[in-house]
């Protein structure tokens, strides 16, 4: 269609073409060689008089490229050019509204040079597709270049260059073809990769090279982009590797590469071509000196690297095909001239097939050897991929790279960035038990030293090695607060708890930790963590810090009210955060029992009731509540931590979610500690609410027996309440008011998150069936929300073998529960319930898409249907 | 493979881009300014290599030039110096001791030349000889149509 018509449009104004041409011919010099200044130039350009009248309107000569640019180079500012290329786009659109052939090329190829400039040129694509289709090369080379930069993906022009595309892979000529095959394989999507993948197979098999080394860098893209269709260009591959050519040559060994990476099928297929690589390459490496591929006196070394590549993937794990390219790898490695970059290259290319083959042990002691050369190199290129190559290495052949070891940490010293990280990214990989000592010295001088964007993944490895090798607990517990001191500000936000952990669970290191958190504090109380861990551990310990018993270190003698000083600091301190506070005070309320000063501590308290922090004002009044009403659990309920199990590998993640320190918002078990910690009915709860398991809360629901904690559960129990789903433990005592929470007035709690949070919806009325969706996320984590489906019915016959089934997008995981009954009773005498729990990590709006099946009347019925988007998560951020 | 190539100047302004990967146009701003940023605040005598998010970033400064790619993980740096060298040597054959303002006032052919020696992020053809001559062709292709059409060329 388009082609047709611009070619009839092209022949229309042929004519007009040619008499511009001869106007413009004639005011080439002038515009070409005399201009210089912006003005004049146009001024010329709307010199309209200078036209004949019939085309003053219609064809005023655009400037020529050169010149724009030589124009808009003029520009002394951004605000200059902007009018500039304004103006010039103003034409340009103008000129594609007329149609205009003669000045097509010359305008989309001003367009993508104000493209380049940053300037919007959409407006070209279509005219790109015009060039394309014109007959000129010009056009066409344009044309292409233009879809290259401009199009995307996602253009619907692309059915259009389809056709255009087509057309031009038949051309006669090889240089339009070549154009086709080079913007096909550079932005073709995949339907239109579908389309064309079989004239690209059949340039594969043509004989002239010049097409065959495009087209099988375009079938590399084709099956990029629609794996299906790699057996297509199977058959084409066979004679590929006997080409003369070194361009189809180096081409069809990426083909080859990108065929075995994509099928396990292909890889096998293609061991075979084992012996024929290696030939390849020993007459690349022993054929003399050929000028046209010659680089640095080295023989093609593009090609070399890539027929190492394609080796390297076929002898993976084979052992047969390793064998197989073992001499011509240790040719390879210690022929090469390494003088130069280019020889490095093939060499670091050479070690990391070595590496990853199953090649003899000769070999990879080899292959180490030269990465250790590489490591004292003069060149930081060669250097930094030396770095890189032993990490890759590092996994398989530990004693191997360890023998650097001395090597690698002295690149931490480096200036450059760059290979401070790779060196950094190895020291941690080479910690291991013996060395943990000297390594961690090292890297936590490093720590000290380093740019603040090594620091949290610097952090991050300290912490891990140290969990892992560490020698002694105490060992353990300086180095992380040597962390906390050095790079407070800079950890991840799980170090907190997880110091906590490791501080409670060391029970003979309480007295010497908390001594030397508490001179921390005194020292600087700017590092978030490190002040958190240190208010967690005064308030925990503080008996222990008073009482001066240290058998470690120089005792340091401090009264009560010192320390309640220190804490009382934090909580006015403008450098503490809010999770800060929330630490302060919470210690402080711990050492209510701790300490003797009461009166003191019951006044802060009630202080902060007031405070406009809603977190700490909640915490403040609860403890107030705990001083005046239930004075006779507060011993209890304050009773120092148990020993905390570590549930999980993989704590971390989950105890930030459960202690909710990273988010001081969520307004959830962080809280329960101090207040509801003593019960053994906690689990009971939790299973009542959440039913599954939720491994993690145990290590802040310590499910330590207390005599007085049961009545504290009325406070959760409410929750259950709240929800009708979910049918109350009979052990539990509902019918008692919440009455911890009765003397406050601001608004209640997470009890009511849920229910306040997202009101029950009809989901399905159709044909006297009703589906009902009742919501609570009366769960320790918030990314589960329980939905409770109740399905009534109106008619007067009962609904049978009634199923419920949904479907959630992936980002959702959903979990059925098994449903009341099966038999829906007529006439709304009862509902059918099942309970739907969702995980929605994402936070997502929930979109679900139920299918239901039942039996009425004897006859079967089915029928889908899509909810609205339900909205899950909002309120709980802001409560 | 290469994922893309940019050639900006020391000031900043881009000089020549190549996506060999689908990447929408506001990506593409934020990769260009990315790179400026990393690659011109770089201290001189520093390694060309500098990781971003899971790329490879190579880059090298030819006179007022910076050639900058990024590469994929199994692709090797130091051979895409020796690309980035003979892109540069292409260049030069083709314009005659290549400056800047070459690339600047005839960014076109830079990607003529760019598109006979790289596609699809991977080298297209291994010799020097093979690139000039194929472009040169192409060229009096374009020269004879135009005097035969005797129309104005861009």
């Amino acid at each position: 269609m388009l082609l047709s018509q611009t070619q009839a449009g092209h022949r229309e104004k042929q004519q007009c073409a040619q008499s511009t041409g001869l106007i413009s011919a004639l005011q080439r010099p002038a515009l070409l060689y005399n201009l210089c200044s912006v003005s004049v130039t146009f001024r010329l350009r709307d010199d309209s008089w200078y036209y004949p009248a019939s085309f003053r309107r219609r064809m005023p000569a655009p400037i020529r490229l050169r010149e724009l640019i030589r124009t808009i180079r003029t520009a002394r500012t951004q605000a200059e050019e902007r009018e500039m290329i304004q103006k010039e786009c103003a034409a340009i659109r103008s000129s594609f509204r007329e149609e205009d052939n003669t000045y097509r090329c010359r305008n989309v190829a001003k367009l993508l040079y104000m493209h380049m400039l940053g300037y919007p040129a959409h407006f070209g694509q279509l005219e790109c597709l015009k060039l394309i289709a014109s007959q000129k090369f010009t056009d066409k080379r344009i044309g292409y270049l233009g879809a290259m930069l401009l199009l995307d993906e996602r253009q619907d022009v692309h059915l259009l260059m389809t056709n255009c595309i087509k057309n031009d892979l038949n051309h006669s000529t090889q240089y339009v073809q070549g154009l086709a095959l080079c913007t096909l394989g550079c932005m073709g999507s995949s339907e239109m990769c579908r389309d064309l993948a079989g004239e690209v197979e059949k340039l594969l098999k043509t004989s002239n090279s010049y097409l065959r080394k495009k087209a099988a860098l375009c079938a590399v893209h084709v099956i990029r982009k629609v794996p299906e269709l790699m057996e297509m260009f199977l058959p084409a591959t066979k004679n590929l590797l006997s080409e003369k050519n070194h361009g189809v040559l180096h081409t069809s060994v990426v083909l080859l590469t990108e065929m075995c990476e994509r099928s396990p099928d292909m890889l096998a297929h293609f061991r075979k071509l084992v012996p024929q690589l290696v030939r390849i390459l020993k007459n690349l490496i022993m054929s003399g000196y050929s000028p046209e591929h010659d680089v640095s006196g080295i023989s093609d070394p593009f090609l070399q690297v890539r027929i190492l590549r394609l080796l390297r993937i076929l002898g993976k794990s084979d052992d047969d095909s390793s064998e197989a390219m073992n001499d011509i790898l240790a040719q390879v490695a210690t022929n090469t001239e390494t003088s130069k970059n280019v020889g490095n290259a093939i060499l670091y290319e050479t070690v990391l097939t070595i590496m990853d083959i199953k090649s003899e042990s000769g070999l990879r002691v080899l292959a180490i050897n030269i990465l250790g050369r590489f490591l004292l190199n003069n060149d930081k290129n060669i250097r930094y991929v030396a770095l890189t190559s032993l990490l890759k290495t590092v996994q398989t052949d530990h004693n191997a790279v360890q023998r650097h070891r001395s090597t690698i940490v002295d690149c931490l010293k480096d200036l450059d960035v760059s290979i401070k990280r790779r060196a950094m990214e190895l020291s941690f990989a080479l910690v291991n038990g013996n060395n943990i000592r000297g390594m961690m010295k090292e890297l936590l001088y490093f720590l000290d030293s380093c740019d603040p964007e090594f620091k949290a993944d610097c952090a991050s490895g300290v912490f891990l090695a140290a969990e892992k090798y560490a020698p002694s607990k105490r060992w353990h517990i300086d180095t992380i607060m040597r962390v906390l001191t050095t790079a407070g500000s800079y950890v991840r936000d799980d170090s907190v708890p997880n110091l906590i952990q490791l501080i409670t669970n060391s029970v003979e290191m309480h007295a010497y930790t908390v001594q030397r958190l508490y001179k921390a504090l005194l020292d600087d109380i700017s590092q978030q963590p490190l002040v958190q861990v240190a208010s967690w551990c005064t308030g925990e310990y503080g008996d222990l810090l008073v009482s001066g018993q240290c058998e470690e270190e120089e005792p340091i003698q401090v009264t009560e009210d010192e320390v309640l000083d220190v804490l009382e600091g934090l909580l006015v301190s403008n450098l503490s955060t809010p999770v800060t506070r929330g630490y302060a005070l919470t210690a402080i309320m711990k050492l209510s029992t701790r300490f003797n000063s009461v009166n003191r501590i019951k006044k802060v308290v009630s202080i902060y009731g007031s405070s406009i922090d809603v977190e700490l004002q909640q915490r403040a009044v609860e403890y107030n509540a705990l001083f005046k009403k239930y004075d006779h659990m507060r011993p209890a309920l304050l009773e120092r931590m148990p020993i905390m199990e570590k549930t999980s590998t993989n704590g971390p993640t989950e105890i930030v979610q459960t202690n909710g320190e990273s988010e001081p918002s969520v307004v959830e078990p962080k809280h329960l500690p101090p207040v509801s910690q003593p019960s053994n009915q906690a689990n009971d709860l939790l299973d009542l609410l959440g039913g599954n398991d939720v491994p993690v809360i145990q290590t802040t629901l310590p499910t330590k027996p207390a005599s007085a904690g049961g009545e504290l559960l009325d406070l959760l129990g409410d929750l259950s309440l709240s929800s009708n789903s979910v049918p109350p433990a009979p052990s539990l005592p509902v019918a008692q008011p919440p009455f911890l929470l009765d003397g406050l007035s601001s608004p209640p709690l997470f009890n009511d998150i849920a229910a306040a949070g997202i009101p029950s919806m009809t989901a399905y009325n159709k044909n006297g069936l009703k589906i009902d969706f009742t919501f609570e996320r009366a769960n320790p984590n918030p990314n589960i929300a329980v939905i409770t489906i109740h399905a009534s019915n109106t008619t007067e016959a009962e609904m049978t073998d009634f199923v419920f089934q949904a479907a959630v997008p992936k980002t959702f995981q959903l979990q059925l529960l098994s449903p009341s009954s099966n038999v829906v009773p007529a006439l709304n005498q009862g509902t059918v319930t099942q309970v739907i729990r969702v995980l929605n990590p994402q936070k997502q709006h929930l979109r679900m898409r139920i299918k239901l099946t039942y039996t009425h009347k004897g006859s079967p019925v089915q029928d889908l249907a899509e909810t609205a988007a339900l909205k899950l998560h909002g309120n709980q951020q802001s409560i | 493979m290469m994922r893309f190539l940019l050639l900006f100047s020391r000031q900043g302004k881009l000089r020549l881009q190549k996506w060999f990967t689908p990447v929408t146009e506001r990506e593409k701003k934020k990769v260009i300014r990315d790179m400026m940023l990393m690659v011109l605040t770089r201290p001189p005598k520093m390694c060309n290599f500098l990781q971003w998010r899971d790329l490879k970033i190579v880059y090298k400064r030819y006179a007022s030039l910076f050639f900058c790619a990024g590469l994929e993980d199994q692709d090797n740096e130091l051979l895409m110096l020796e690309i980035l060298h003979r892109y540069v040597e292409l260049l030069d054959k083709y314009f005659g001791n290549v400056c800047e303002l070459d690339i600047i006032f005839n960014f076109e052919k830079a990607y003529f030349i760019l598109d006979e020696f790289l596609m699809g992020g991977e080298v297209l053809e291994t010799s020097r000889a093979a690139v000039g001559g194929c472009l040169e062709e192409a060229d009096t292709l374009q020269e004879t149509m135009e005097e035969y059409m005797s129309r104005p060329a861009y």
